[in-house]
């Protein structure tokens, strides 16, 4: 996806709408071309070993009763934006939900229920118009925490992230605009935990190994994904991932990699082809006998790993098939937190030294 | 235990024939007469049958008088009237005084009434449970005989208490009967006023006025033709068991056994006649020289050989028009559909099945189907799901034709289903006559029926529904066109009406329905 100016930005908004208007004074049944968001329409490409976006276009239809609600969100979403940059604000995913929510008229029907739904219209909007949500002044919550030696400038402020308390520095949806001003680090280690991410910090293990610690709660947002790549190009910086033990974590790890689904269409400006993964893999489960501490896999997680096993960037790499095929015979889960029941520091003074030393990963 | 002993002869001194009258005395429900409600039902019912069969076989369009009233606790006085030939003056005591007399047992051929049973046991249920007797009114045109009788149970004959002769100047011809009998009115699904209505459905040629204890109905004649009068039929071999074959071979008057088989049945030819005396070893001996083991080889013998269906000209269907006629006099639908299957044959027996189905209107739609049963015309109320027509539309499959159906379900909907059962005889699971016996033949018959009277109402069913999804499409578009318009102003600074104008355009013009089909778009998966 091509960086658009903020001029750029509000002409294909404007283009958007006129395209409408057009096929509605030609008396057409008004339709948009919607590129298909989902595992039909992404191709792995092992080259780039990225996730890239298929030419699948979906018409959807305003006279269509199973496309029109959609179809007036897409346009209702390309209308706030609109407004948004016209005033220079910006409104949270959550704010932009309750911008569109508005009831039909002489019915209980709201233009949108569930904030799932403006979500899905922001991320149609953002194909259709080539501009990411950054760009339509649409931000995420700020999600994630950060430390290191680093220091930065945002929006005016200088922020040292070593000197940020407990919390760290939060991540903020739009890191683009973000100016290194000096960065003494060697590599960037991505955790999935914000609790093992406080373990580190109290730790001080990002002073200890020279290093920058980065963590989400769960999936990792578009912020810290841009965060981590603009660490890892700009920098050179090698990015080391820790993730639980579990299909889940595996499909975590593999999003930061190469990409998601979802957000193939700008994988380019996400995706960290180089980034490697410590563990937990299924060999620390017997290395550091972790056995008796194994959550026994539920059916949900039987399918997500047969599912995970089969994606196109997993299914030709013979050390991955090798582990997810040990973690069926484990037949469970471990948890990052798990590693503690080895001693309270065990994680920042052995497990990862050990593994970065030994270039102990998976890449 | 010497002292209990009874002797064989002792025995004996106690064993005495019993009569039918006697027998159906003690085994009243086998007639009907099983609780106070259903009895008043049946008696009317018997009155009923045997006026419309009366009518019919004298070429008169009928008009049936039935009048209920209560005339004491749990006490009726049921009168019921028509405009038939009437019966001559010395068949009166016997028509109606004895149980297994009458003109219908003997032949073969579609009729109400089979067995010579009904009026005359409704009579002795009456004389039972009130102990009066029965008045009935009788002429053939010329005088008009009154006979007040009684039925002498223990020998099954009448007993006349009075016969009166009177003048008659209006030439009036017909029957009234009139008795005193124990029971319980109700409305509703089993009800007199049901019997009658459903009655009304499947002979719209009859005039029906009814004067219940909740007041007068009428059910007027819709059609002004009599059905055309089946043909009595000679027993086709196929369907003749052991005994009854042994029987006509001892009644008969043919004097050699080729001769029996081709006069005392139908599709017997010569040729078939020989072919089955052959296989089953006989010689075209007398037939009254049979003797038993010769008679059960002729019995096989006869199924083995290959012979044409039995004639059906002795049937006589409502035909597809008359039921939608009857439905739509009695039923408040809106669509009406009948189906006439060809006859077929079960045992011999030739047969004819007749399905309507009446759909929509004021029907309850959220409830079951009902189901309208008759045999040879006449409604069955109890015991539905003993009958083929049940199984029959029970195994259908319904949601092909748009209606949701549990399994072992009547389907849900506004809809009642006829099923029309036609034959020279009706293989009752009981003597109630209540139910159909679920031979497959007639199982077969019946489904094939009802499916194509399903697939025709589904026709109907379905552009209704696509009438009703088109105008809910309508109204959907109608509610979002101005949210894309406020939405489109917002983003383009065109003018609202001008937007909401230009959409009503399109709507006007009518869109391609390709483009408006229910097809979703596929949802986004993963993050």
């Amino acid at each position: 996806m091509l960086r658009l100016t903020k001029q750029e930005t509000k002409k294909n908004l404007k283009q958007l709408g006129s395209n409408v208007l057009d096929q509605i004074k030609h008396e057409k049944n008004p339709a948009l071309d919607v590129p298909i968001r989902t595992l039909s329409n992404v191709k792995y490409d092992p080259k780039s070993k990225m996730i890239t976006m298929g030419e699948g276009l979906a018409k959807r239809y305003f006279f269509n009763i199973g496309h029109v609600r959609k179809f007036v969100q897409t346009i209702e979403a390309a209308a706030v934006a609109k407004e948004l940059i016209d005033v220079g604000k910006h409104l949270s995913l959550r704010e932009t939900f309750y911008r569109m929510k508005r009831t039909l008229p002489n019915s209980n029907i709201n233009l949108v229920d569930e904030q799932e739904e403006s979500n899905a219209a922001i991320e149609d909007l953002e194909l259709i118009t080539d501009a990411s949500r950054e760009l339509l002044h649409i931000n995420a919550n700020k999600l994630g925490s950060v430390a290191g030696k680093v220091v930065i400038e945002d929006k005016g402020d200088t922020i040292d992230w070593s000197k940020l308390g407990s919390g760290g520095w939060a991540i903020p949806s739009n890191v683009e605009d973000i100016i290194f001003k000096k960065v003494d680090a060697k590599f960037v280690i991505y955790l999935e935990k914000a609790a093992e991410w406080e373990r580190l910090h109290e730790d001080r293990v990002w002073e200890k190994l020279n290093c920058i610690i980065i963590s989400s709660q769960g999936q990792a947002t578009r912020g810290i994904r841009r965060l981590l790549q603009r660490l890892h190009m700009e920098y050179k910086l090698p990015v080391y991932i820790l993730v639980d033990g579990d299909p889940w974590g595996a499909y975590i790890y593999s999003v930061i990699k190469y990409g998601s689904i979802s957000l193939a269409h700008i994988s380019q400006e996400l995706a960290i082809p180089g980034a490697k993964m410590l563990g937990l893999t299924a060999e620390d489960v017997v290395k550091y006998g972790l056995q008796k501490h194994l959550i026994k896999f539920e059916e949900v997680d039987v399918k997500r790993l047969e599912q995970v096993k089969n994606y196109d960037w997993f299914k030709d790499h013979k050390e991955w098939q090798k582990q997810f095929k040990l973690w069926k015979e484990l037949n469970g889960k471990v948890e990052l937190a798990a590693l503690s029941s080895k001693g309270i520091t065990f994680i920042s003074d052995k497990y990862i030294p050990d593994k970065i030393k030994n270039k102990e990963w998976l890449d | 235990m010497a002292e209990k002993t009874v002797s064989a002869e002792q025995l004996a001194q106690k064993m005495r024939e019993v009569s039918v009258a006697e027998f159906f005395e003690k085994n009243r429900h086998l007639l009907g007469y099983e609780n106070p409600t259903k009895s008043l039902i049946t008696i009317i019912k018997e009155a009923v049958d045997n006026s419309l069969d009366a009518t019919n076989e004298g070429g008169i369009l009928p008009d049936i008088k039935v009048s209920v009233k209560e005339v004491g606790v749990d006490r009726f006085r049921i009168i019921a009237e028509d405009n038939g030939p009437g019966v001559i003056e010395e068949k009166i005591p016997l028509a109606f005084g004895k149980l297994l007399y009458g003109s219908k047992f003997h032949r073969l051929r579609q009729s109400r009434g089979t067995q010579g049973i009904g009026i005359s046991g409704a009579i002795l249920y009456s004389q039972l449970t009130t102990g009066k007797h029965a008045v009935v009114t009788s002429s053939t045109g010329k005088e008009i005989h009154s006979v007040e009788l009684l039925i002498d149970v223990t020998k099954n004959d009448p007993l006349i208490v009075s016969h009166k002769e009177e003048k008659n100047p209006d030439k009036w011809h017909g029957i009234r009967i009139e008795m005193e009998a124990e029971g319980r009115y109700i409305e509703g699904k089993q009800s007199v006023l049901e019997f009658l209505k459903q009655t009304a459905v499947a002979n719209p040629y009859a005039k029906i006025i009814y004067d219940g204890p909740s007041g007068k109905t009428t059910f007027d004649r819709v059609v002004n033709e009599l059905p055309i009068q089946p043909k009595e039929i000679k027993p086709h071999p196929y369907g003749v068991e052991l005994g009854i074959l042994r029987r006509m071979l001892a009644n008969t008057q043919a004097r050699n056994m080729v001769g029996f088989l081709t006069t005392e049945f139908s599709r017997v030819g010569r040729s078939s006649a020989e072919q089955m005396l052959q296989l089953a070893k006989l010689d075209n001996k007398k037939p009254k020289d049979i003797v038993h083991d010769e008679a059960e080889r002729l019995h096989k013998a006869i199924q083995m050989v290959k012979l044409v269906s039995p004639p059906t000209d002795c049937l006589s269907p409502m035909g597809e028009k008359i039921i939608e006629e009857g439905m739509k006099k009695e039923v408040e639908a809106e669509f009406f559909v009948a189906v006439t299957r060809p006859p077929a044959v079960y045992r011999g027996n030739p047969f004819q099945i007749e399905v309507g189905l009446a759909y929509g209107g004021k029907l309850p739609a959220d409830s079951g189907a009902q189901l309208y049963r008759f045999a040879n015309r006449v409604p069955l109320l109890y015991h539905q799901s003993d009958c083929a027509t049940h199984e029959a539309t029970v195994d259908t499959d319904w949601r092909r034709y748009g209606f949701s159906q549990s399994s072992g379900q009547l389907p849900q909907g506004p809809l009642v289903i006829l099923i029309h059962f036609a034959s020279v005889y009706v293989p009752y699971t009981s003597e109630g006559k209540q139910a159909i016996a679920d031979y497959p033949e007639i199982i077969k018959e019946m489904k094939l029926a009802l499916q194509e009277a399903g697939r025709q109402l589904s026709i109907y069913v379905r552009q209704k529904n696509k009438r009703k999804e088109a105008q809910l499409r309508r109204d959907l578009f109608e509610r979002y066109i101005p949210e894309l318009a406020e939405s489109l102003e917002k983003l383009t600074d065109e003018k609202k009406e001008k937007i909401i104008e230009g959409l009503e355009k399109i709507v006007k013009k009518g869109v391609k329905t390709d483009e408006t089909g229910n097809k979703k778009e596929p949802e986004a998966a993963g993050k």
